[in-house]
Parts: structure tokens; sequence; C-alpha cells
């Protein structure tokens, strides 16, 4: 078992922080084109053992990395992420570029245009080095729903890096980007954000535009980043957070200077402990390692209260409904006619359809699209969606009735830490139970940070989640910043 | 809303969301549908007679900030024709074309 978890440890590898190799840039220490030329290295290394990356954009990188040493070189002031390298999950479109949602259904398209958030980063100097792995449509706790085959956890390869954003998650903790965007519907930037030891940021909804995210469930999806430190994180939301008229949801708030205001110190600010998310089910390593997280923050100054969310364990099959219902509706649009697989033989319209969807679609995305097309379907909408949506405005209003009382709520990220390849796979339902923790701010809106914090014995980490009321990202930080300062050990 | 899924059930909702199962998959298919919809039937312990349904949570509390289409005129883009993708560059995607229309194959039996 030890000599397991040693040889894994060859994977882990901190990358520098964002501020750094900026720094190292403007000074002519370093330059963006060698910067990128080691990562894409480093991933031709680690790829094979851990597939995290789908698709490289090369080109793409080494071409931005050259506008970036050539304004170094005049002495031109440099933008706010340049020459960060980064990955990009792949249900986020890439103009000319893979773009798979790690679905088969999608394999070989190379969409027209550019998703915003990747646009935005970009815009800010941003290397984009790939694509990264995903479970298919961002369906999944564990990345084994990918076509492509799982990523595997830097800490201990024969581990899931948590789902859906596995891949965005991998990439950080192996060192394989600086920093990376993610997804979270339910809690897929998160969880394997904790399962990783990272940092992952999930945007209140409206918050970052969602125009070029290839759609799961259109009122939870949001795209967040991943990064090694919670300032990264919170710089990189700054960059993408912002009102975008391609998505009318998207809000035009203000977005304050995240990374500046997670340096604020916490001393005062109300914590909220809500006692369910500490009940049965929660594994002791993981409850220990989260409480002296909690202890830290009690020495930082902060007032610690106990709360109740009393609704939580409604959450999962609330958002099992939602989101699946959502989904059947959102993956409709994959039919083989536009764009993405045709099954080659067909001999009416219906048939083409048909064969081209159960040919292309992996079983989970059938189980939730069948579980969706079931909800909504005549005489039974009333009894399975109606009631989830009505059941979401009590856990959301459990949360505002909560926020009037605390600054911050934070609880464990996920009940355990990173679990064996194949140990829920053939239990779905075993499966959707991981999201316990997550899917309670998906419904409600509101945002949340998982910051590491902490160990098992046997050196996997444990992630805190950190939750705030909407467009409460700076308090967020500020609160994660806090647990990262406490440098919690095993 | 403790329906019992049965195979039929599954073959409709096939139909309805153009999906085709092979015979292994639907009874996989119909076990996993119940397992799943038993443990939703949680929800029925909750009174939610007057409770209205949340679709979107930019409905919830005038305070939040989400959206920038709540109705209000001020809020709406410009009405103004904007550049967008050429026909050649959606079309280039398809898996079949004439270049002008997506072809798909017979749809009306003659």
């Amino acid at each position: 078992m030890p000599s397991e978890i040693k040889s894994a440890e060859s994977y882990v590898e901190k990358p520098q922080t964002i501020a750094a190799l900026r720094a190292d840039l403007a000074a002519g220490r370093a330059k963006a084109s060698s910067l990128a030329a080691s990562y894409f290295e480093r991933i031709e290394r680690l790829n094979p053992r851990l597939n995290i990356f789908l698709s490289l954009t090369k080109e793409r990188a080494l071409a931005q990395a050259a506008r970036i040493d050539a304004t170094a070189a005049k002495g031109d002031p440099l933008p706010l992420l340049a020459g960060v390298p980064v990955g990009i999950k792949d249900v986020l479109v890439t103009q000319g570029a893979p773009s798979t949602a790690g679905s088969k259904i999608l394999q070989g398209y190379r969409p027209p245009y550019d998703c915003t958030a990747v646009a935005r980063l970009e815009a800010a100097g941003a290397v984009i080095l790939g694509k990264t792995n995903c479970d298919e449509f961002a369906m999944g706790s564990s990345n084994e729903n990918s076509a492509y085959g799982p990523v595997r956890n830097p800490f201990d390869p024969e581990r899931v890096p948590g789902g859906s954003s596995g891949g965005s998650a991998a990439a950080v903790a192996s060192n394989l980007a600086v920093a990376t965007l993610g997804t979270d519907t339910g809690g897929s930037i998160r969880q394997p954000a904790s399962f990783c030891g990272v940092v992952g940021v999930l945007p209140t909804y409206g918050r970052v535009s969602r125009y070029g995210l290839i759609a799961f469930a259109s009122s939870l999806d949001r795209i967040g980043p991943l990064a090694a430190n919670v300032r990264d994180a919170a710089t990189v939301l700054g960059v993408i957070a912002g009102h975008d008229p391609c998505d009318a949801t998207s809000s035009s708030a203000p977005v304050p200077d995240y990374a500046a205001e997670s340096d604020k110190p916490v001393a005062g600010l109300r914590i909220g402990v809500p006692a369910e998310y500490f009940a049965d089910g929660l594994d002791p390593e993981v409850r220990a390692a989260v409480e002296k997280g909690i202890a830290a923050l009690e020495r930082a100054g902060c007032v610690i209260k106990p709360i109740s969310l009393q609704h939580t364990k409604y959450a999962v099959p609330t958002y099992y409904l939602v989101a699946t219902a959502e989904a059947s509706a959102n993956l409709a649009r994959f039919d083989g006619v536009r764009y993405g697989y045709r099954s080659p033989s067909s001999a009416t319209l219906s048939d083409m359809y048909s064969h081209s969807r159960d040919e292309g679609f992996g079983a989970e995305v059938k189980r939730r699209i069948f579980l969706g097309t079931y909800a909504l379907s005549a005489g039974y909408y009333d009894a399975y969606y109606l009631k989830a949506q009505q059941v979401r405005r009590l856990l959301a209003e459990e949360f505002l009735r909560a926020f009037a009382e605390v600054d911050a709520i934070v609880t464990p990220t996920s009940p355990v830490p990173a679990f064996k390849l194949g140990e829920k796979t053939g239990d779905p339902l075993a499966m959707y139970l991981a999201d316990i923790y997550t899917v309670t701010a998906s419904l409600a809106g509101i945002c949340g940070v998982s910051v590491p914090c902490g160990a098992t014995k046997a050196g996997l980490p444990v992630g805190m989640q950190v939750l705030a009321r909407h467009f409460g990202e700076s308090t967020a930080f500020r609160v994660a910043r806090a647990v990262e300062a406490a440098k919690i050990q095993e | 809303m403790s329906a019992k899924v049965t195979v039929e059930d599954v073959e409709r909702v096939a139909t309805l969301a153009h999906l085709q199962l092979a015979p292994e998959e639907e009874s996989r298919m119909v076990r996993d549908l119940n397992a799943i919809l038993d443990y939703v039937t949680e929800l029925n312990e909750l009174d939610t007679s007057n409770i209205a349904p949340l679709a979107q949570v930019s409905e919830i509390g005038s305070e939040l900030e989400i959206g920038s289409g709540d109705g209000s005129d001020a809020s709406l883009r410009v009405d103004q024709l904007v550049p967008s993708l050429s026909r050649a560059a959606v079309m280039s995607h398809a898996p079949e074309t004439d270049q002008v229309f997506f072809k798909v194959p017979k749809v009306i039996e003659r």
C-alpha cells in the first residue's frame, strides 16, 4: 500500500503561481514559448498514464505564446494571464479544434466558433494547451463515463479523479496546466477539485457566460476555473466573468477584483456549519480533516455558528429529476443531421435518428435521457418534474434564509475521498449519492469554492466546500484563502 | 408517484426520445429506472401544494442580479443585424449536404 502511493507521487506537482509566472516573463527570466513547449513535453510524458488531455491545440498555443513573447520583448505591459498555460474541458467549444464533450457522437466535430470563456482567457494572454477529458456530456461523478476512457487520479492512478471535470482537476494536480476551465452542473468542478487536491470554483448562476458550453442542464450548468491555489482561481474567474450578449442569463453585475478581494482578512465573518452535512455516510477521515479546517477558521477570528438546512436530503432526488429532464431536451439536438455522428445505414429519417443516437451515446447518457423523458412525459410530469421544481424552490429559499444569519457556509465537498476505478460503476444510484453535498448549491444558484483541506492517512486529498450567497464569490474566496493558509495536514 | 416502470414504458420512452435499445439493455433500463424512481419518491414526504415551481434561479428574489433579459426594455439588446456564421462554415460540419440544404434519408414512405 505505501509503495503504491509513493510511486504515484511522481505524478503530483504544484504549478508556479500566475503572479510568479507573469513576473518571470516581464523580467525576461522566462519565455512563454519555452514554457508552452515544456508543458507539451510534460503532457506527452504523463498523458499515456493519466489520460487527462483528449486533444492538444499546439499551433494555437505556440502562436499565442509568440505574441506574448513579442509583447514582453518590447517592454509593453503584459496582460493579466500572459503566458499562463491552461486546459479547457472538452464540453467547451473551441474554434477549429476537436470538442467532443467526451462523447463518440461528437467525434471529429470541429466547431466554427469559440466559447466566450475560452475567448476571454485568450484575450487576457492565456495559452490554450488543449482539451481535457470528462464524463460524456458532463454526466458523471468519476470520469468513467468518458467515451475515451477514464482519467486517472494523479495521487493514485488506480483511483478516479472525480467528475465530470476530472481531466481539468487532474491537469492542475499533475502540473499539466497552471489553471483549467471546468463545468459544474451538480458538483462537476468542486468534487474533482476535492479528489485531486486543487481549488475549484462554482460561480453564481449568471456570473459566467454559458455561450459555447455544450449544454447538459441549462438552468444548472456553470463554467468555472480550477487552479492550484485560491488566488489564481480568483484571478481566472475575474477574467471569464461578466455579461455576454450571447447568453441572456449572464449578469451585468460589475465584476470585482476577486484576487484582491481574496486577500482580505476573515476575522468577524460568520461561518455556518450545517448539521445535515456531517451526518451518516460521511467518511470519518474526511470529517476529521474538515473539522480541522473549521477550527482554523475559528482561530482566524471567524464566528462559527451551527445551522440547519433541513431539506438537504431531498436535493439529490430533486437534482436528478430536474437535470435529466433538461438533458433530455438539450440532447435532442444530436440527431445526425447538422453535425456530429450519423449512423451509416438507415432507410428512413426516423431510423437514422435512433440509430445515430443509439450508436453515438454511452450508457449513462442514455439512462439520463430515459429518466428525463419519462419524468416529462404525459401523466408523469406533475408527479416528477413539477414536484422537483417545487422542492427546488424550498431548497433555494432555505439557503436565502441561512445567508441572512451567516456570511458563508462550510461543508465537506464530498462524503468520501477519491474511490477506486470501477467501485461504483455497477450502481447508478450509489454514484448519484456521491453528489449529495454539491447538488444543493447547484439547485439554489449560489456560488462556492472547494479548497484543499488536509488528506486521509493514505494521502488522498480532502476538500472543504465554502458556499456563499448569490454573487458572494469574494466572501467565498476570502474564507477559502484562510483555510488554504492554515496548511492543514493529514 | 410510485409507478413501476415496465418494459412497455421503456419502449414508449425509447420512441419519444428517438433511442433504440437492445433487449438486454431494455431489462437493465427497467431495473435502473425503477431503482432511481423508487428513491425519488422521498420527495412525496414534502407538502408542496402551495409552493410555486422554480424553473430558473433568476426568479428568486429581485435583489439577485442574475440575467439581463428580465423584460425591462433597458436590458434588451438593440435590434440590429450583426454578422453570423456563414452557410459554408455551418454546412461543412454536416454529415451530408448539397451545400445549400442538409440531406437526410427518406422521410415519408410512398
